[in-house]
């Protein structure tokens, strides 16, 4: 603790002495990433809202990144080592580095820290997320109608609310079109690791799933559904266009360019201030893609209705009479989940077998 | 719960695919450590062999020609380890980091234009009559290629160590290379033979992972199993046929646990997903007990003035 204050303070005395001027028309800002840059999906499209950022305020700012940063301490060096290098802002990209933002935004309480997916803010630290389970809704809806074994494979990541928000929304919209559909769920246990994604979906092919949904940040998973010829997928965090239109056949894509760019605004103009921003597809931060033709001309056209229902504010995808998989009532008739709830939903909702790892 | 989901002659034909990358990857680093050298870069060659293959199949369409030149791509990268620690007598621990850093920077470098893209296809031999048999021909004889080469890579690698000539000297070097020098054998020339050998064995696996297994190319994709290759040499006492059954019960495992899972059993996730790791160093440390142990050269640096 002590050595890193007197790295700190030297550091922030160096750029005092020799770097005022250079450091005031410059704004830095630095990206954590939990995968590469070329994972095609999730780190991929933060990559892209940096690149943005570049290009909106040129050379009024300056990007630095790290990729591939394991969720744990590491990430706590990988942030002290930017903050100590004159990061003015760090976006933090997965949720696994809640504590380690946490705690590095308490020794460095200039630099302005904004962390994804997670729920832990300080005044110096703000969270963001995208309300991917509006995405979901609509994913669960066309894969309740493409399935005819009737079973869905599900590769989750890590059992976090985001990702189980991600299957009760799904499952909740397919079984409202498919009464008979079951869902199989394998937990990976990684972001990012396209061997082990591969497997997983292998297995719930092997398994009788026609329709895989994932977590997971790799195109693996459509590869795999790609090699078994006869299975639906959807783009995970990314387009992953280049499997449509088979066996993607649409996708939920996180844009975060938009965010970026005002956050970066707000700290150059000193307007930032913590906060919590959850946007979904109304704010264009969820966006859905191209619905592609191997998809029935009635379905795709439920499907966007459902999305422009959401885009409205007129539909919420976790819209009562809605039970618990214990049996237990959660949302009463015509009754709206809580952004509350939702944010740390611990629980599968009626229909949905297994048990969530705790 | 329902355990008759679970197709038994399935799962044992994906575990053997989930094995090979492993075991290339730990036969060839087997053969340097037995040489007397640890190189811990197989993480990085074998991505950059993932890379190498991947491009190289894809632009002339044979997935052969792939292999072939994914095993080349992880042997040149292994001559700069040699270049290191043969000839300019670099500390083997810290070069071989430094060829696993530079190898998954450099692979994502090659591989920026090829994402996304899907290799020509393989293909399993299909063997008529004894491919048909029922149970057997799905688990024995219709996979691709390169796993049939694995198994006999394994079978090779072990009758060349204990019958051969050349396998004794080799064994010679990596116990005590001062004796094997004093005997008139060039320890450095066999050690780059050795260093290469496992390039080209780390290459294969890697390409396996980019060309079979998932197939496409994804930066990383290789996500670690080169590390575990290393750990496994180690708890296979450097036995091949050890070797072989770690990677195959380690396979076995990581796609049992996820069939499981898929399945519904009541097992907690988290035990599932570390049984991998555990049965299979406690299988392989209990083999161990008897007294096998590390060449007694591993790891030293030679210089015929020593």
């Amino acid at each position: 603790m002590k050595f890193t204050t007197l790295l700190a303070s030297a550091a922030m005395a160096l750029g005092l002495a020799s770097g005022a001027m250079a450091a005031d028309d410059k704004t830095k800002v630095g990206f954590v990433y939990v995968g590469p840059v070329g994972d095609g999906g999730w780190t991929y499209e933060h990559n892209k809202g940096r690149l943005a950022v570049e290009e909106e305020f040129g050379d009024k700012v300056e990007t630095v990144f790290v990729e591939s940063v394991p969720e744990g301490p590491d990430a706590e060096r990988v942030m002290t080592q930017m903050a100590l290098e004159g990061a003015d802002l760090i976006f933090t990209t997965s949720f696994g580095y809640m504590d380690p933002t946490i705690n590095v935004a308490k020794k460095f309480p200039n630099v302005k820290f904004e962390h994804a997916t997670g729920y832990k803010t300080a005044d110096n630290v703000a969270v963001y997320s995208a309300r991917f389970y509006e995405g979901r809704a609509v994913q669960g809806h066309i894969a309740g109608k493409m399935t005819k074994s009737n079973i869905i494979g599900y590769i989750g990541s890590y059992p976090i609310p985001e990702v189980i928000r991600g299957i009760n929304s799904a499952y909740l919209h397919a079984k409202k079109v498919n009464p008979d559909v079951e869902f199989k769920i394998v937990w990976a246990y990684t972001w990012f690791d396209p061997a082990k994604e591969a497997d997983a979906a292998t297995v719930l092919i092997e398994q009788g799933a026609d329709v895989i949904l994932q977590h997971t940040d790799s195109t693996a998973p459509q590869a795999a559904a790609q090699e078994a010829g006869n299975v639906v997928t959807f783009g995970q965090a990314s387009d992953m266009s280049e499997y449509a239109p088979f066996p993607r056949v649409s996708s939920i894509i996180d844009d975060w360019a938009p965010y970026y760019i005002a956050r970066t605004k707000a700290v150059m103009d000193g307007t930032w201030e913590s906060a919590n921003t959850w946007d979904g597809i109304r704010e264009g931060m969820v966006a859905i893609g191209e619905i592609s033709d191997a998809v029935p001309a009635d379905v795709k056209e439920e499907a966007l209705a459902l999305k422009a229902a959401m885009a409205a504010g007129e539909y919420h995808p976790f819209t009562g009479p809605i039970k618990k998989q214990d049996g237990s009532d959660w949302l009463a008739e015509g009754e709206v989940a809580d952004d509350g709830t939702l944010a740390g939903m611990n629980f599968y909702i009626e229909g949905l077998e297994g048990e969530i790892p705790q | 719960m329902d355990l008759g989901e679970i197709n038994p002659v399935l799962l044992v034909a994906s575990l053997m695919v989930a094995a090979t990358p492993l075991l290339l990857a730990a036969i060839g680093e087997l053969v340097v450590e037995k040489a007397g050298v640890l190189n811990l870069g197989v993480e990085g060659m074998m991505i950059v062999g993932a890379i190498s293959g991947f491009a190289i199949s894809v632009e002339t369409g044979s997935p052969w020609l792939g292999f072939i030149a994914s095993a080349i791509g992880g042997a040149v990268l292994s001559l700069l380890f040699v270049l290191l620690t043969q000839v300019a007598l670099a500390n083997q621990v810290a070069s071989g980091l430094a060829l696993t850093l530079f190898g998954l920077g450099f692979s994502a470098l090659l591989g920026q234009s090829y994402v996304g893209v899907k290799p020509p296809s393989m293909g399993d031999i299909h063997i008529p009559l004894i491919s048909d048999i029922p149970v057997i021909g799905p688990i024995f004889f219709q996979h691709d290629p390169i796993l049939y080469v694995g198994i006999a890579l394994t079978a090779g690698v072990w009758a060349t160590l204990k019958y051969t000539r050349v396998g004794l000297i080799l064994r010679a070097v990596g116990e005590n290379h001062d004796a094997a020098h004093a005997l008139g054998y060039k320890v450095i020339k066999i050690r780059i033979m050795a260093i290469l050998f496992g390039g080209a064995c780390a290459g294969l696996g890697g390409a396996y992972i980019s060309l079979i297994r998932v197939p496409q190319w994804t930066e990383g994709m290789t996500a670690g199993v080169g590390w575990i290759a290393l750990a496994l040499v180690v708890f296979a006492s450097w036995k091949p046929w050890r070797a072989l059954l770690g990677a195959y019960l380690f396979g076995g495992i990581t796609v049992l646990q996820l069939n499981l899972q898929a399945a519904g059993v009541a097992i907690p996730v988290e035990y599932l997903a570390m049984s991998p790791y555990i049965i299979t160093i406690l299988v392989l440390v209990i083999l161990s007990a008897d007294k096998s142990s590390a060449p007694a050269s591993l790891g030293r640096i030679f210089h015929a003035s020593h």
